[in-house]
């Protein structure tokens, strides 16, 4: 098992961190270009997903995958979306999302005065913390893949 | 720093007359800084909002409060759990409008007024005011844009503390320009 890379976008589209352990393709774009496009698809897949539905539902779009990779969407009531991709053998990992945006993005970055919260994150204590804990999660492996 | 990522998501308690006193002393230099009570009403309400915008986001990651599907559902969030989370007090909500889009909280404690008397000359200062930007700026975060006043105020002569709340309209989102 393992994790390929993760998103965090604010409301207005703007991609405030994007980090990256295992990935072995690379979109040949842009990063710029990559976000745009990466964000773009998750808001269509949202309404698309909302207007679509036959019931009443709460949580709306989870996840996807293909057949070689699994995307976790989680998005909180203020918009923050925080997108992480694995392969195949993850199950659901919505409180690990939760618990990233918990315990890491509101208490270093949101917590943190002089982060700006519509730019992107430049506190290195964030990149850190955020990767240890990735890096500790159970189904991080960087030898599979 | 690392004490506060190993915090989890359980709220701390603190002492309340750290926070009032802190609170009195602010408006106190506010008043000093501004010749009007209006300008210092201003500064309030603007610090208040710049608070709320992130408080929304400690407030979600707590309490697990998912989004509210209508207005009465967002006022027992903010009564019930918001009020008490952050201040200690659950305040009652009443006086809802007909069209259900205005309510009243009554405060029978505000905690921020704990030691405070009103000096004659600052008749027209609205010394919780704070409260007022903080609750529009979380609400605005979740896409409501509210108009939130001080209806009445103990500290100006009423008999009970009235914040009223009146849901003004939807923020829808939207794609950012410059996508196809």
């Amino acid at each position: 098992m393992t994790v390929h890379n993760l998103y965090i976008f604010d409301r207005n589209g703007v991609c405030l961190h994007y980090s990256e352990w295992n990935r072995k393709k690379h979109a040949g774009i842009s990063r710029e270009q990559e976000y745009q496009l990466m964000y773009g698809m998750l808001f269509s897949i949202r309404s698309f997903v909302n207007k679509m539905s036959p019931v009443d539902f709460r949580d709306g779009f989870l996840s996807f995958q293909t057949s070689k990779y699994k995307l976790h969407y989680y998005e909180t009531a203020t918009g923050i979306k925080i997108i992480m991709n694995t392969d195949l053998g993850v199950g659901n990992i919505r409180d690990i999302l939760s618990q990233i945006y918990s315990t890491i993005f509101v208490e270093l970055v949101v917590k943190n005065p002089l982060c700006s919260m519509n730019e992107p994150i430049q506190s290195e204590l964030f990149r850190t913390k955020l990767d240890s804990f990735v890096r500790g999660l159970p189904f991080f492996s960087a030898r599979a893949g | 720093m690392s004490r506060q990522a190993n915090r989890g998501t359980e709220s701390k308690k603190m002492n309340s007359e750290l926070f009032t006193l802190t609170y009195g002393a602010l408006v106190t230099q506010l008043c000093k800084d501004y010749e009007n009570d209006e300008d210092v009403n201003k500064q309030l309400d603007k610090m208040g909002y710049n608070i709320g915008v992130r408080l929304i986001e400690d407030f979600l990651a707590r309490s697990n409060v998912g989004r509210c599907h209508d207005f009465r559902e967002t006022a027992d969030v903010i009564a019930k759990v918001a009020f008490k989370m952050y201040l200690g007090i659950t305040p009652s909500v009443t006086n809802w409008s007909a069209a259900g889009d205005e309510f009243s909280l009554i405060l029978e404690n505000n905690p921020l007024v704990d030691f405070v008397e009103l000096p004659d000359n600052h008749s027209s200062l609205i010394y919780s005011n704070l409260l007022c930007g903080v609750l529009r700026g979380a609400l605005e975060m979740v896409q409501m844009a509210i108009d939130v006043k001080f209806a009445q105020d103990t500290l100006r002569g009423d008999n009970v503390t009235e914040i009223r709340m009146k849901f003004i309209k939807r923020i829808e989102e939207n794609l950012p320009a410059g996508e196809e």
